[in-house]
């Protein structure tokens, strides 16, 4: 997919050669395989869907079958450079538990999500129907998603958190959108950090 | 697909060793025999030799048949041309350890000195032994460095020393169903099956060989507390219920419950053929095992030296290895840079699941082995 690949490049983008890499719910193990070839990461992933558990293994990636609802509590603070979550954020019940985690163990914390404030996320609402886009495939009644939020939500749970943004992108498909990103952004990419002024 | 076959008939050769062993404990073996078995072919480079590692009571029969018993080796599902470690591909090698009862030198065996067996007198003989032990037939047999070594439960210890002790001899290990050290109540269950061999009249000390006798009733006690922990507790509700044999209670101490009937069956089957001294001192090189005691306990530290790529797999209803035990070897290989992978397979088997051919278990084992370079 080409969204995809866009995704990915942006994260590379963020991340130094040879950094240690964790990434939360890796799927298959295609960007940490993708980050590995631009990047040469020392990369692991965690993954919990045993299908995918076995992908990971036929594509030679490092994988981690864990339930990372449970936290991250086998991991070392600080150890990684960069913690990524790419498009599962919404899909996990215990969001600022998990974000307190990836900023734990990890530097910086990379994190993408879909923008459900989308304006074609809003028509459908408007038109009586949830959204289901390119980003949203699935129906209500089928969907993994249980966090519905918008970039101005995460934004507001930032600053509630304490967590620095120190960059964000916005996306329609492949387009790189500045202006406006919460209405016309369908995919938000943020790099993370620990708020300089947070505490513990 | 792949069609799966079996080995074939396997006939075990004898490897003896004149060079005295040291041992952890501090004594010596002065010369031994190993036996062992081989499955496929050894590549001109020297480069497909892959390890099988047994734990408590396992072989160096590891796949195939006998040709005169027609014994099926106890991971034949796991080894064989089209199975998940493909003989057509890596030549497979299995050990019995020093201190066994199937041919390599134990407490049975003759010894040199006295004329007489072993028994009691066998030295102790720890994983870290055995290892050096597999590492001179490894140079008898040609072969530099394993593809992969592999092991389940004690084996899978004997998979994770191998990294340590001989890391540049080790390109993969595959440590299944395994601890990084034993807990005290893991320590306690096989406390109780050794008190359970020690305190039967007929074990003399060790020495009952010469008397004639064998310790059946406390070895089979001992397979009996061992059963109980390899299962779970879901399987054996299962299997067995509460299902009556008289389908109702005719208060005696005879087998009345199914369960009573089976782990009866299964202790003295096992006290037919197994021998109680290698069931003692398999389980205390089982509780010995610890290769971060000599680090303050930090197994990160520990594995400082490994430079083997890991995978670890564990499986959801094994309390004897339970998971968690295998995440503190996953995380301290993590934390040394090691490249690992580690799944938690869903079976219902307990420990003994390890042995088994779940799909999803011997689908990871097959995608990581076929990755593995020559």
């Amino acid at each position: 997919m080409s969204f995809q690949r866009y995704d990915y490049d942006v994260i590379a983008n963020w991340i130094e050669p040879g950094e240690r890499i964790l990434d939360l719910g890796c799927g298959d193990g295609s960007l940490l395989r993708y980050l590995a070839e631009v990047r040469q990461v020392r990369g692991y992933g965690v993954e919990k869907d045993p299908e995918r558990v076995l992908a990971c293994a036929r594509n030679g990636i490092n994988v981690i079958q864990i339930d990372m609802e449970e936290g991250l509590a086998g991991f070392d603070d600080g150890f990684f450079d960069h913690v990524i979550m790419s498009l599962s954020l919404q899909a996990m019940h215990n969001t600022q538990g998990i974000l307190k985690e990836m900023l734990r163990v990890g530097r910086e914390a990379v994190v993408s999500f879909p923008n459900f404030a989308y304006w074609r996320h809003r028509q459908a609402i408007l038109n009586g129907h949830m959204p289901v886009s390119k980003n949203l495939p699935h129906q209500w009644y089928n969907t993994p998603n249980i966090r519905f939020f918008t970039i101005a939500d995460f934004d507001d749970l930032c600053a509630q958190e304490g967590i620095a943004i120190r960059e964000r992108l916005a996306f329609d498909e492949d387009k790189v959108i500045t202006d406006e990103p919460n209405f016309l952004a369908s995919v938000a990419l943020y790099r993370l950090g620990r708020s300089e002024t947070a505490t513990g | 697909m792949k069609e799966q076959q079996s080995v074939g008939i396997v006939v075990p050769q004898t490897a003896h060793f004149s060079d005295p062993l040291p041992l952890k404990s501090g004594g010596v073996l002065p010369q031994y025999d190993l036996v062992y078995e081989t499955y496929g072919t050894l590549n001109a480079a020297r480069s497909n030799a892959v390890l099988v590692c047994h734990a408590l009571s396992g072989s160096h029969h590891v796949a195939g048949r006998h040709a005169d018993s027609g014994a099926e080796g106890w991971w034949d599902n796991l080894v064989g041309p089209g199975k998940p470690l493909d003989t057509r591909r890596f030549f497979v090698i299995g050990v019995n350890n020093l201190g066994g009862c199937y041919g390599s030198s134990g407490p049975n065996c003759i010894n040199p000195a006295t004329g007489k067996p072993w028994g009691a007198d066998f030295p102790f003989v720890t994983v870290e032994d055995w290892v050096d032990a597999q590492a001179r037939l490894a140079d008898r047999l040609g072969i530099e460095r394993f593809a992969a070594v592999v092991g389940g439960s004690l084996g899978g210890m004997q998979a994770l020393s191998w990294t340590l002790q001989y890391p540049d001899r080790v390109a993969h290990a595959l440590v299944i169903a395994s601890a990084p050290k034993l807990t005290a109540q893991n320590i306690a269950f096989n406390e109780v099956a050794r008190q359970a061999i020690l305190k039967d009249p007929e074990f003399h000390g060790g020495h009952y060989y010469e008397h004639g006798v064998v310790p059946t009733r406390g070895l089979a006690l001992a397979r009996m507390i061992g059963h109980i922990t390899y299962l779970s507790d879901d399987a054996m509700g299962q299997k067995f219920g509460r299902a009556l044999r008289h389908d109702k209670p005719v208060f005696s101490y005879d087998v009345e419950f199914e369960i009573e009937s089976y782990l009866r069956y299964q202790g003295d089957k096992f006290a037919g053929f197994f021998d109680a001294n290698t069931y003692l001192l398999t389980t205390k090189a089982l509780d010995y095992y610890d290769p971060a005691f000599a680090y303050n306990g930090d197994l990160v530290a520990a594995l400082g030296r490994a430079r083997a790529d890991y995978l670890v797999v564990s499986f959801s209803t094994d309390w004897r290895f339970a998971p968690s035990r295998s995440r503190e070897i996953v995380y301290a290989l993590m934390h040394s840079d090691r490249r690992v992978s580690y799944t938690e397979i869903d079976c219902p088997a307990g420990h003994d699941s390890f042995l088994l051919d779940d799909p999803q278990y011997h689908g990871v084992l097959r995608a990581y082995i076929d990755n593995i370079r020559l």
